[in-house]
Order: C-alpha cells, then structure tokens, then sequence
C-alpha cells in the first residue's frame, strides 16, 4: 500500500511535467524537446539550493523561474530567429546538460538528509498526528505522513491547475492558445505571435522544471540525467488523458492530462512490481506511445477498406 | 490615405524560377474609396495584398498610410489599422476555439491584452449583439467551435472581426472565392454593408466581373506586377461584364504569348 501512495504522489509530482507539455504540445503544436533539459535543470537548481542551505519553498520557486527562462530562449530562438521548430528545442536542451552539471558541480546530488518540501510536509503531518499515525484505507493501514504528503501536493496541484486554467482563459492566454491554433490569423488581428510564443514555451518550461525540482525533493537525489525521457513520459500522459476524457476544451483536457499522468505512473509501478527491468521502461513508454498513435489509425484504414470492399 | 511607391517584389531572383511579382507599382487610394483589385493569377496581386499587410516584404518601394511610412513594420503592429478577411474560410478563424473567443480576439485589438478575462461579462454582452445583427441565428451558437461553422458562417465572422474596431484600411483578398454562389452573395452583400455604414477605405480582390461591375468605385487590373487599367468615376460606371472580359483576355494573351517566350 505504501507502494501505491508513493506511485500515486510521483504520479501527481509529473502532473505538472504533464501541464507543461500540454502546453506546448497541445497548445503550441510543438514537441518541445526542452524539457528534457528542464525537467534536470528543475531537480539541479533544487538540489545545489537546498545543499548551501536555501529555504526549499523559495528554491522550488526558483527552480520554476529558471524553467521559464530556460522555455524562453527555446521560444526566442524559434520564433524570433528563426530556427527550425525542433533543432531549436534541441540546442536548448543540449546546453542544458553542460548548465546542470555546472549548476551541481558534478552529475549527483543526494538529499536524503537534507530539509526538503517534502520533509517539510511530513513535519508537519508527524506533529498534527503524531510521528506513526496510521490511516486504514480499504483495509490497508497507511503511515499517515505519507497520505498527508499526497494529499497536500494534490491540493497544491489542484490549485496550480486551476490557476493555469484561469490564466488562459485572460485576454493574454487566450492569445496564447490561438496563436497555436491559426498563428496567420492572430498576427492579422495585431497580436505579437513571437512574444506569445516566447512567453508560452517558457510557461511550459516552468512547469516542467517545477516537476523536476519536486521530483528531486521526493526520490531524495537529483541526477543530471534525470530528464532524459520526459517528453515521451508527459506525450503519454496527454494521450492516455485524451483517450479517458476525449473532449477537446482547455479545461478538461487539462484535467486529462493529470487524470492520465497519475495513471500511467501507476500503471508503470505496477508492471515494475511484476518484475518487469526498470532499464527498459523508456522502451516500454516510447512503444506504448506509438501504439496508441498507430494503433487507431490502423483500425480506421481496415474499417475502410472493409467499407471498400463492401 | 494609402500609397504605394514603386514597389518591387522578386521571388527567387537570380534563379531560371524567377518570378517578378511586383514591376514597380505605385498606386494611391484615398480616403473612403473602394477599389476592386482585378488579375490573373500570378498577376501579383496577393503580394500587393501582402505588402500591405506586412505579411511580405516587398524588395524595393515603399508603402505609406495616412502619410506615414510603414514599409518595414511588423505585421502585428500595422494589424492595428488594417483589417484583412482571407481567401480561405479556415485562415481567418481559430477552429478549436469558440465563436465568442475568436470574436473576442478581434475585440482585443482596441486595447486590453493583459490579465483582463478575454470574455468579460461586457464584452460578452457586445459580442451576442453584433453577431446576432448578421440574422444568422449564431448568437445562439457562441460557445461552439467555430471550426463547426460552415464556410460562409465564418467567412461573415471573419468580417466582423476585421471591422470589429474600425480599420482605417479593409482588405479582402477574393474573400467569397471558396463559397458557393448563393452564400457568396450573402458575403458580398454583408460586406457592401459594412464597408458603407463605416464608409471604409477598401481594396478587395476578386476574379468575378460581376461583382467587379456592381461594386466598389474604381476597378484596377493588374498584369504581370504591374497596373495595366485603372477606371473611376463614370468610366467605372459605365463599364460592363463585356468589357471586362475582352480587357481580361487581351490581357491574358498577351500573358501567354509572353509564357511561351519564357
């Protein structure tokens, strides 16, 4: 059970590592291979902040900030000078493997005995319920400070999600998600579509890195290689979202995207827990992604052709 | 009110594809005028359209409106002056969005880009009356996906949204060319509306003599980058299909004869 508290919190943590690619996938049609940069950049900024004694709400802040900044030299580059949609994505984020490790000073750092969000939270739930409280779920006995951590980062979730909802719902936002949609008409209605996309990679990233610097806090190390992956991961969270919910409004593909990012990762547990070798879950996820593409298409070809042939 | 100075605009130049798709044309529309844009294709029209809007950059010339000089400016920045319906039904409109968002997008243009709600209770409330001036029923429709409309639907959309805050200049580039005849009509009749209620200065470009006769003030044809008739006034009136036709194929011809040269 513990097990399953812990799928379920990392499957919130990389919630918001699915917010940022619905960004910029979905809204900006881009497959933005930044984040695989951030998402380490996120765990490297958390990870040398908090070892030289910086307060960790603060930090995880910073790390978002510097995920912004990180999105928007990918949006600068693309949009203000021009450069392929992918390589740009690509040269961000192979500056960022050499900026991480500058950031940690070497390609590790454990925090397991460090003060982090995440001990923060189970301070507090240890002194409101005492040190080995436990919750009975389904029959299940959970150490309470584990169900606290979840369910505080599910708010903080909640809210977060809420607020990036209400944002592109503003006059800005809305911009933002039309300039995905029909770039020619909103430049023609006087909208600055390089700045929009500027703005909105660097949103994405922001998320992104938030994701990792989380992640850092909870696993309790940061790796430089930690990134590598994401893109597919937060893809797969999208689609496995779109197939459970289907409609397409900002609102509730948002909610997808979680719904589908906590799924996945619980799904991944349990195939772990069945012995499957943790060194193939990349192959697994990048498969499983392309299933999903592939796999409705082949099915709308033969119903086609049946058609066809009838 | 527009001008345009000598404007050159080579595509793939130095290469045999070489394509001159402006020659040097200078062309002055004055306040109010309505000015029917007429071509074959590759006449250059759509890059006159797109010197305008900013959307090319032409190699040489200038463009000015209201005399000042706005060659080089970016096509967002301009955008606030021109409105610009498209050929295509789908160019002018964010299909996933809905009706209300995209009008109000076409509302943001007057100011309000910042943390404002895009469809604040007031600018809701001014987007239900005018959509539901066009009689189309639409106003019952504003939270649909736009890209559920027919083409017609949006290209009247489109419409409204380009003189949504009141351009100094109208462009519309063969705005009712992908419809069918009868909602083409529609188009064309909401547009002669709008642009005489708010006496707009307008260039529209279409391939219909029919609508090139019964429209607008002046009718100028254009051939290989450059201007080859231009009528106002009486002559514009007193000219029929007819003459438009036999102008188009001498035209045309002589397009040809010079493709065989080529």
């Amino acid at each position: 059970m513990t097990l399953l508290i812990g799928a379920l919190v990392m499957g919130v943590i990389l919630s918001f590592l699915a917010l940022g690619i619905f960004v910029s996938f979905r809204l900006f049609n881009y497959p933005d291979l930044t984040a695989e940069g951030s998402f380490a950049l996120g765990g490297a900024v958390i990870a040398a902040l908090i070892i030289s004694g910086f307060e960790p709400l603060t930090a995880t802040l910073l790390a978002f900030i510097c995920g912004c900044i990180a999105g928007a030299c990918t949006g600068f580059l693309r949009s203000y000078l021009k450069v392929q949609e992918l390589l740009s994505g690509i040269l961000v984020m192979t500056s960022l493997y050499s900026i991480n490790l500058t950031i940690m000073g070497r390609s590790n750092i454990p925090l397991l005995s460090d003060t982090t969000v995440i001990t923060i939270l189970e301070r507090i739930s240890d002194r409101m319920l005492g040190v080995s409280a436990k919750a009975v779920l389904l029959g299940w006995s959970i150490p309470c400070r584990n169900l606290a951590v979840f369910l505080i980062l599910l708010a903080v979730l909640a809210v977060f999600s809420l607020a990036l909802y209400l944002f592109f719902r503003t006059n800005i936002g809305t911009a933002m998600r039309a300039v995905g949609n029909n770039a020619q008409m909103v430049r023609a209605l006087g909208v600055n579509t390089n700045l929009m996309v500027v703005l909105g990679i660097g949103l994405a990233n922001g998320c992104i890195a938030l994701s990792g610097a989380l992640m850092a806090q909870y696993q309790g190390f940061a790796d430089v290689q930690m990134g590598i992956g994401m893109l597919v991961w937060g893809i797969a969270s999208l689609i496995i979202g779109d197939s459970l919910i289907g409609i397409r409004s900002t609102g509730l593909t948002m909610a997808g995207a979680i719904m589908g990012s906590v799924l996945f990762r619980l799904l991944v547990s349990i195939a772990l827990q069945w012995g499957m070798n943790p060194n193939h879950l990349k192959l697994v996820s990048a498969v499983l992604v392309l299933l999903i593409i592939v796999f409705p298409m082949m099915v709308q070809k033969k119903r086609k052709k049946k058609g066809a042939e009838a | 009110m527009l001008e345009l100075r000598n404007l050159v605009k080579i595509y793939n130049a130095g290469s045999p594809n070489e394509m001159r798709a402006l020659q040097s044309l200078s062309l002055a529309v004055s306040e109010g005028e309505w000015v029917v844009l007429l071509g074959t294709n590759g006449s250059g029209k759509s890059s006159l359209m797109g010197a305008i809007a900013g959307s090319t950059v032409p190699d040489e010339g200038s463009v000015y409106l209201d005399g000042s000089d706005i060659t080089e400016m970016p096509e967002h920045v301009r955008a606030r002056w021109i409105g610009r319906v498209f050929q295509n039904p789908f160019a002018g409109t964010a299909p996933d969005m809905s009706i209300s968002e995209n009008l109000a997008l076409a509302a943001m243009k007057g100011g309000g880009r910042g943390l404002g709600w895009a469809l604040a209770r007031k600018r809701l409330a001014e987007i239900r009356e005018r959509v539901k001036a066009l009689h189309m029923g639409l106003e019952k429709r504003l939270e649909d996906r736009i890209g559920c409309l027919s083409g017609g639907e949006r290209q009247a959309l489109t419409l409204l949204m380009a003189t949504w805050i009141r351009p100094k200049l109208l462009l519309l580039d063969e705005h009712t060319a992908a419809l069918d005849p009868k909602t083409a009509a529609e188009v064309i009749s909401l547009s002669r509306e709008i642009i005489r209620r708010d006496s707009l200065t307008t260039l529209m470009v279409t391939h219909s003599m029919q609508q090139a006769v019964n429209m607008g003030d002046r009718i100028v044809m254009m051939n290989r980058g450059s201007i080859v008739h231009d009528f106002s006034g009486e002559e514009k009136k007193k000219l029929k299909v007819r003459d438009l036709i036999e102008l188009f194929n001498e035209e045309h011809g002589e397009l040809q004869n010079g493709a065989v040269h080529c």
